[in-house]
């Protein structure tokens, strides 16, 4: 009988399965992001990405009672799943130019890395003894695994879109991790974060177009003239 | 006291407005007014904040440590917007001479770069005043995305290249520090509740309950990502093309402000982890990154062929010293460095816009190509003399004497290996400076001799005055700071020390 109890503690919940999924889903479409040559499929990807976060979100609003949180799942769809993938993909109907990025390494290789990559991430964050009230804490290993396959990301592409949407959806990974340790943290902060994002979306888009009229092209192969 | 901190903030939004709708004249104007009166209100600030805590009003907290900050920015923001006047004053004779689409796009330059201008010194005086971590790092991505952009507007291939550079690996780095900020928040929560906002006063007061592990992951986090935006080895690497490819007053700044205000940022959470983990961890990972930052910059200073790369790269070795003096964690020691902040503020951009002069005047950065610049240049070639062996850490200089008070305040407190690396490495950096700049001021140039004098020399002389005026004052601050810093200055620097020591 005791057993049975100890089991039914450590049982996940209904709602720890929900975010564990969630939480793997936005770890997946980075994996997705990093295997797929075309532009604006990345760009799409990216969009879905930022959706899962903002499901997420609402899901922790949901099952803990933290009405802030819709506000901020709202306002991060709005921004990082509709307006940012708007901004970029119009920015690759103007430009007219090559409609696929070029990897350093193969995709097999990229792939084979960023495993490497995630479960060093994984793993570490696993061993620190963190824990959330919030979420199960795998989501923060999650997170981090995000991070360092985004960081993979913007090393190994050589086009200036797949590095701006790696940045961007290196963010998503900081959101996720925010959601498990930091969900409590006031909402005029969380919108200041994304405001700054957007601030930082329009930034990187004007120095993609510079880029683009400079050297007719997306391509960063050019850009090794500053080195020593 | 309030007062002041609110005018601070506003002074340069407000010239970032005006500047949108003013002509060229009075942008320019505008921008010399902000500069002047922001520099004159951190003065005011210095006796307040020299024997007064922390004070706050809304979200702004000023105390003697951020006062040092803002005093750097404010002095460069000044000397940079004089030194402004004259160097696009010449780039518009040129644009007039030229005529039609040339005047037009630099019509559009000049504003972009005053608008831009202002919108930076704004963005990096908010930085230091600002109350919380969370807002911190909003104020410093800030400044990221405007100097990058301030980097781009100069229209050539390797300005686009340096700025694409800089804003990647700068807002990577600072998508880290955002990392730090909310592993930060999750160490202050388990004490102070799910919901505050990260604000310094009760983290600081809650600091030695919080749980050691989040602390040290956030510190460690929040080292490599501002550090990428102090220059630190090995996320440095966006540091010297952008310094040299930006227009020289942003090369001032950022050098002497920006690289200041993300080092602020790495201060304050050193402070936390501090009180909460204990001396000896936050010390050796800013003693490990230090050590690499300086290695790294005195080598490149060995082999440099840009004016403004080798400048870069000096700042990468003052950041490194700046880390070290932090990890010696004795009380002299910390004196020195926020000594050494405002020192190198004054030194590192006299030297930049020597170098600009010198580089308007030969028309390039190459130092193989530039020669005889003390006879050319009869203000401004000594001036950038003095500079250069400011940053060397000569005598009389304020360099001089934080550099010796790190040094010994590492020696006092039995950091001896430290101390000793420092040393043999700055010497080594001494060594790249004074070479190349021996070649560029003294060697005789094309010209010069009685044979050649049908060669297309550089004519003796000033390209402006204006760009001469900002010199003479850094010059004058560094001898200040070398020879007699005012007794309210060092009564703000020992505050600021202790606050760093966590001594209140």
């Amino acid at each position: 009988m005791t057993i049975q109890l100890a089991l039914a503690d450590n049982a996940p919940t209904v709602f720890d399965g929900t975010a564990n999924t969630v939480a793997v889903a936005v770890l997946l479409i980075e994996f997705m992001m990093l295997r797929t040559a075309l532009l604006r499929a990345q760009v799409r990807l990216y969009a879905f990405q930022s959706f899962v976060v903002s499901v997420l979100a609402a899901v922790v609003a949901f099952h803990r009672d933290v009405p802030e949180l819709y506000v901020l799942a709202v306002v991060s769809f709005a921004f990082k799943a509709l307006l940012v993938p708007a901004v970029v993909l119009r920015m690759l109907r103007n430009s007219k130019a090559e409609i696929a990025g070029s990897g350093a390494l193969g995709v097999a290789s990229e792939v084979m890395v960023s495993i490497v990559v995630a479960a060093f991430g994984f793993f570490t964050v696993g061993a620190l003894d963190i824990h959330s009230d919030v979420l199960p804490v795998v989501s923060l290993s999650l997170a981090f695994a995000v991070v360092l396959i985004a960081f993979v990301l913007m090393i190994v592409r050589r086009d200036v879109v797949s590095q701006a949407v790696g940045f961007f959806s290196l963010e998503n990974g900081v959101s996720l991790a925010s959601l498990v340790v930091a969900a409590g943290l006031p909402l005029i902060l969380e919108v200041a974060f994304l405001f700054d994002l957007l601030v930082a979306v329009v930034v990187f888009g004007v120095l993609m177009r510079v880029h683009h009229e400079r050297t007719r092209s997306l391509s960063t192969e050019s850009l090794d003239r500053l080195r020593g | 006291m309030h007062v002041l901190m609110i005018l601070l903030v506003t002074v340069s939004l407000v010239a970032t407005l005006l500047a949108v709708v003013a002509p060229r004249r009075a942008a320019a104007a505008i921008t010399v007014v902000g500069g002047v009166v922001s520099l004159a209100v951190a003065i005011a600030m210095i006796p307040y904040a020299a024997d007064h805590d922390a004070t706050s009003i809304g979200f702004l907290r000023v105390d003697a440590l951020s006062t040092v900050f803002l005093l750097a920015t404010a002095f460069l923001y000044a000397t940079a917007a004089v030194y402004s006047v004259g160097y696009l004053a010449d780039e518009a004779r040129e644009a007039a001479q030229l005529g039609g689409a040339h005047a037009e796009s630099f019509a559009r330059y000049s504003r972009r770069f005053y608008i831009g201008i202002n919108a930076f010194a704004w963005a990096m005086l908010c930085a230091p005043e600002m109350k919380g971590l969370a807002l911190l790092w909003v104020a410093i991505e800030v400044t990221t995305v405007i100097s990058a952009l301030l980097v781009a507007i100069v229209d050539t291939d390797g300005a686009t290249e340096a700025a694409w550079k800089y804003v990647l690996i700068a807002s990577s780095g600072l998508g880290i520090g955002l990392l730090a900020t909310i592993i930060m928040y999750y160490a202050g929560s388990q004490r102070l509740g799910q919901s505050y906002d990260l604000g310094l006063d009760p983290l600081l007061h809650a600091a030695n309950q919080l749980p050691a592990t989040p602390v040290r992951l956030a510190f460690v986090l929040a080292v490599v990502g501002y550090g990428t935006k102090v220059g630190l080895f090995p996320v440095h690497t966006w540091l010297p093309d952008a310094h040299a490819e930006a227009p020289t007053p942003v090369s001032a700044l950022l050098s002497g402000s920006l690289l200041a205000d993300s080092l602020y940022a790495i201060l304050r959470y050193y402070q936390v982890t501090l009180l909460a983990v204990g001396e000896h961890f936050p010390q050796t990972v800013l003693l490990v990154f230090g050590v690499a930052s300086l290695l790294l910059a005195a080598l490149s200073l060995l082999d440099q062929r840009d004016i403004k790369r080798l400048l870069a790269y000096s700042s990468v070795e003052h950041m490194g010293i700046l880390a070290i003096g932090v990890s010696f964690g004795a009380p002299l020691a910390l004196f020195g460095v926020l000594l050494h902040v405002l020192a190198h503020a004054a030194g590192k951009g006299n030297a930049f816009m020597g170098a600009g002069v010198l580089v308007r005047k030969y028309g390039t950065k190459e130092l193989g190509k530039i020669r005889d610049g003390l006879r050319t240049l009869p203000w401004s070639g000594p001036m950038f003399l003095l500079a250069i062996f400011a940053l060397s850490a000569m005598p009389p200089f304020g360099i001089f004497r934080s550099e010796f008070e790190i040094v010994a305040g590492g020696f006092g407190d039995a950091h001896h290996a430290g101390a000793a690396i420092l040393v043999v490495l700055v010497t080594l950096a001494f060594i790249g400076l004074a070479f190349a700049t021996t070649r560029v001021l003294f060697l005789p140039g094309p010209g010069s001799g009685a044979d050649d004098a049908g060669d297309v020399a550089v004519v003796r002389g000033e390209p402006s005055w204006w760009m001469v005026v900002p010199l003479v004052a850094g010059l004058g601050v560094l001898v200040l700071l070398g020879v007699y810093p005012p007794d309210q200055l060092v009564d703000l620097l020992h505050r600021g020390a202790n606050e760093l020591q966590g001594v209140l």
